[in-house]
C-alpha cells in the first residue's frame, strides 16, 4: 500500500511519462533554462526530487509557474529525460485540486493591454488553471 | 520538381484565434502573398482555438480535441493542413504526433469525438514557411520578388515553438536553423545571424512575471542588435508582443509575411481578408 506521497510521485511520473532514473546529473537542463534565475527549484532539481520522492517542496515551488515551456531542457537533455514534462505534471498536481487555480478570470482585466494577444490569455488559462 | 510536391498548391488553412484579432495583419499578409504565389489557402469551415500551448501530460485529452477536429477536417478534405502562427503549428503538429504514436491518447480522443472515420494522424501539418520552401521553392520565390529588400539587415527570430522539440516538430535544425535566413535571402534582404534567435522571448509568463519577460525579450533584442540587425521578423504573435512591448532597447519587429507581401508588391492591395 502506497502512502499519499508515494502515490502522488507515481501519478506525476505516469502523467508526465518521465523516468527520472534516466538522468545522469549533468545539469544541462538547468544550465540552458532561460528562467533559471527566477526559479526557487530548478529543472535538474525537479528530476532529482521526484526521483527521491521529495514532492512536497515542489508542490509549493513558484517554479511551476515560471517555467516558460520553451522546451530548451527537453531539446538539450542528452538522456531525453524531458524535465519540462515533469514540471508540468507537478503543476497539474497542484492546479487540478479544487480551488487551486493559479490564474483566475477576474485577475485578467488588470493585466490586459491593447496589444496583448489572445494567444497569451489562452496560454495562461491553460497553464495556470483547469 | 521536388518529390512530394503538391502541384495544385491547395491547402486547408487553420488561422488560429490571434490571427483573427490582435494579429490580423499576420493573416492578411499571408493570404495576399499566397494569392500572389498561386497558393490556395482554404480556411477550415469550422475551427476552434488550438489552446495556444501543447498539453504535455499523457492524461490530457479534452485539451487536444480542437486540434484533432482540425486535423480530421483536413484529412477528410484530402489536403495538408497549413498554419502560420508558431503556436498553432506547435500544438497541432504535436497533437498529430500523439494521434499517430500514442495508442492511449488516440483511443480516448476517438472515443470522445466519434468521428465517422477514426483519426490516426494521417494529415500532414505544414507551416507556411515550409510551403514557401518546399512547394513554391525559395528560388522560384526569388523570381517573383518585385521589390527586393536590398540592403536591409534583418534578424530572423525563431523563438521556441517552431523548433522544439525537434524530434516531433522536424521543422529545422533546432540549434542552427536556416529556413528564415533563406527566406530573407530570397526576398533580397541580408539575414543577420545572432545567438538568441532560438531562445525564449518570455512567452505567456508576461502575465505571471513581467520582469522575466522583459529580461528575456531584451536579451533577444540585444543579441540581434550586437550582430548588426536593424529589425526582426517573427511568425508568432506572442513573440511579437514581447519583442515590441517588453523588450528594452528593442528593434522594430514585423511578421515574416508582411515582408513577403512587401517584396511581392502586394502589401498595399485592397484587403479582402
Amino acid at each position: 500500500m502506497l502512502d499519499k506521497n508515494q502515490e502522488l510521485v507515481e501519478t506525476i511520473k505516469r502523467i508526465s511519462g518521465v523516468n527520472p532514473r534516466l538522468c545522469m546529473k549533468c545539469g544541462k537542463c538547468s544550465a540552458t533554462c532561460p528562467a533559471y534565475d527566477e526559479m526557487d527549484y530548478h529543472p535538474h532539481q525537479f528530476v532529482d526530487m521526484v526521483d527521491r520522492g521529495q514532492i512536497g517542496k515542489l508542490l509549493e515551488s513558484k517554479s511551476i509557474y515560471t517555467c516558460l515551456s520553451c522546451f530548451a531542457c527537453v531539446e538539450r537533455c542528452p538522456r531525453t529525460v524531458e524535465p519540462a514534462k515533469l514540471i508540468e505534471a507537478v503543476r497539474l498536481a497542484v492546479i487540478r485540486q479544487q480551488g487551486m487555480n493559479h490564474f483566475k478570470a477576474d485577475q485578467l482585466p488588470d493585466l490586459l493591454d491593447d496589444d496583448l494577444p489572445q494567444q497569451a490569455i489562452a496560454s495562461a488559462f491553460r497553464k495556470y488553471g483547469k | 520538381m521536388i518529390a512530394g510536391r503538391n502541384d495544385k498548391m491547395v491547402f486547408s488553412y487553420f488561422p488560429g484565434c490571434t490571427l483573427k484579432t490582435k494579429a490580423v495583419e499576420l493573416d492578411r499578409y499571408t493570404r495576399r502573398s499566397a494569392e500572389a504565389l498561386g497558393i490556395t489557402l482554404q480556411e477550415l469551415p469550422e475551427w476552434q482555438c488550438c489552446g495556444a500551448v501543447y498539453p504535455q501530460a499523457k492524461d490530457e485529452i479534452a485539451t487536444k480535441l480542437s486540434s484533432v477536429r482540425a486535423l480530421a477536417q483536413a484529412r477528410d478534405a484530402g489536403q495538408d493542413l497549413v498554419t502560420v502562427c508558431s503556436a498553432c503549428y506547435h500544438v497541432i503538429k504535436r497533437v498529430n504526433h500523439d494521434m499517430r504514436t500514442d495508442e492511449d491518447i488516440a483511443l480516448r480522443a476517438n472515443n470522445y469525438l466519434q468521428l465517422d472515420k477514426p483519426y490516426r494522424g494521417e494529415t500532414k501539418v505544414l507551416h507556411f514557411l515550409e510551403v514557401l520552401r518546399d512547394q513554391v521553392g525559395f528560388d522560384e520565390l526569388k523570381k517573383k520578388v518585385v521589390h527586393p529588400l536590398t540592403g536591409r539587415k534583418i534578424g530572423a527570430y525563431y523563438g521556441c515553438l517552431l523548433l522544439r522539440p525537434a524530434a516531433e516538430l522536424d521543422f529545422d535544425d533546432p540549434e542552427n536553423p536556416k529556413i528564415l535566413e533563406e527566406f530573407l535571402r530570397a526576398l533580397g534582404a541580408e539575414p543577420v545571424v545572432y545567438a538568441a534567435r532560438n531562445e525564449c522571448c518570455g512567452g505567456y509568463v508576461t502575465l505571471e512575471d513581467k520582469p522575466l519577460a522583459v529580461k528575456r525579450s531584451s536579451a533577444v533584442a540585444a543579441s540581434a542588435r550586437a550582430q548588426g540587425a536593424e529589425s526582426l521578423i517573427t511568425a508568432c504573435p506572442l513573440c511579437m508582443y514581447n519583442l515590441t512591448k517588453n523588450a528594452e532597447n528593442g528593434l522594430p519587429v514585423q511578421y515574416f509575411t508582411e515582408l513577403l507581401a512587401e517584396a511581392l508588391g502586394v502589401k498595399e492591395a485592397e484587403s479582402r481578408a
